[in-house]
């Protein structure tokens, strides 16, 4: 029997969720069952129905915004589009905050740290035209847009830095989310920066500290492979140290 | 790791995979062969190709094993950064005198 069939003959959920901040323990809730029930869906239920103080964090809930990622029975996930019939073995949801980044309260962490590291990666476009000049054309078959494109859909959930060995070891490394963000730059025909962002990110926080263990990819919700990106920048960056193009 | 020291990993371990593949290939040779310690020294003492050989290998299994015990110090320990850099380079040094020590008793004497 699987773990989705199982579910469904409960008819109660028992929710485990993490309540308080860093210092917090888990509390269990009673939380009926609904068919494509998301663990959106329970943690809602909870804080409408029988806790109004929960704090956790939503917006969209069709998996556009990327806010509402949490720990779901170990692993983390975008809890809008995640049912529980895939995750709820035995009926059972173990429910926290994001892992590698402070908790705030409850399922709410705060986020600044994981943002912070896209600056640090500049993750930020750097013009090359002014709006006087004509609209750039970029040719959607070139490798450098294709390489782009595949790594552009990241909707900064923070799934990728949650689920990281290396973020968890290491706290000065930028980690998945920021690499993949300065990849699609390093790949934009239109971005002036990059000298400045391989520099950036070739120091001892950067994407050499990744040991490629690909739990980035495995949970990303959008399918993204962080891996790839990250091993294609320690290329970058390499032929970019030796040509004397970047310093340390 | 920054690029610098990703690239001393990665060129070590580039150096070391022939290496690795020929030492392995001669402790068959020796083995399926009967050879004893007289009969193996008889043939690396004075050889030229077998100290240049082994010294390479020692010197890059220095390098590429410190930087690898690098990272694990400072993944694993609270050690700060010069202490961890402190601690690989005594490895690396240590690796090298005793990798050095053993190809010249092999070649040397």
């Amino acid at each position: 029997m699987t773990a989705g069939t199982n579910v469904a003959v409960n008819t109660e959920l028992s929710v485990s969720l993490w309540r308080g901040a860093q210092d917090g323990r888990y509390e269990t809730y009673r939380v009926p069952q609904r068919a494509s029930q998301t663990v959106l869906d329970v943690v809602t239920f909870v804080q409408r129905h029988i806790d109004p103080t929960l704090s956790y964090r939503f917006a969209c809930r069709v998996g556009v915004c990327g806010s509402c990622a949490m720990t779901v029975n170990g692993k983390p996930r975008w809890t809008c589009r995640t049912h529980v019939a895939k995750v709820a073995g035995r009926g059972k949801l173990e429910i926290g905050p994001l892992a590698n980044l402070p908790v705030i309260k409850d399922l709410t962490t705060e986020m600044q740290p994981f943002f912070e590291k896209w600056q640090q990666a500049k993750g930020v476009f750097a013009p090359t035209k002014t709006r006087h000049d004509a609209v750039a054309q970029i040719e959607p078959d070139t490798p450098a847009r294709k390489a782009a494109d595949a790594a552009i859909e990241c909707i900064n959930c923070g799934v990728c830095y949650a689920a990281c060995d290396t973020v968890r070891w290491n706290s000065d490394y930028l980690g998945p989310a920021a690499l993949t963000r300065a990849w699609t730059l390093v790949n934009d025909e239109r971005d002036g920066g990059n000298t400045a962002r391989l520099q950036a990110i070739a120091g001892a926080g950067g994407c050499h500290a990744c040991h490629s263990h690909q739990s980035c990819q495995e949970l990303c919700p959008q399918a993204l492979n962080p891996t790839a990106t990250i091993a294609a920048l320690k290329r970058r960056t390499a032929t970019a140290y030796l040509k004397g193009e970047i310093k340390l | 790791m920054n690029v610098r020291v990703y690239l001393w990993q990665r060129a070590t371990a580039a150096v070391m995979t022939p290496l690795v593949v020929v030492h392995i290939a001669v402790i068959f040779y020796a083995t399926r062969h009967g050879m004893s310690a007289i009969d193996i020294l008889a043939r690396t003492r004075g050889s030229i190709a077998w100290a240049a050989f082994y010294s390479v290998f020692v010197l890059a299994v220095s390098i590429h094993a410190s930087i690898g015990v690098r990272n694990v110090l400072s993944e694993w320990t609270p050690l700060n950064e010069r202490r961890v850099d402190a601690c690989a380079v005594f490895f690396g040094l240590v690796l090298v005198v005793l990798g050095l020590r053993a190809v010249a008793a092999v070649v040397l004497w």
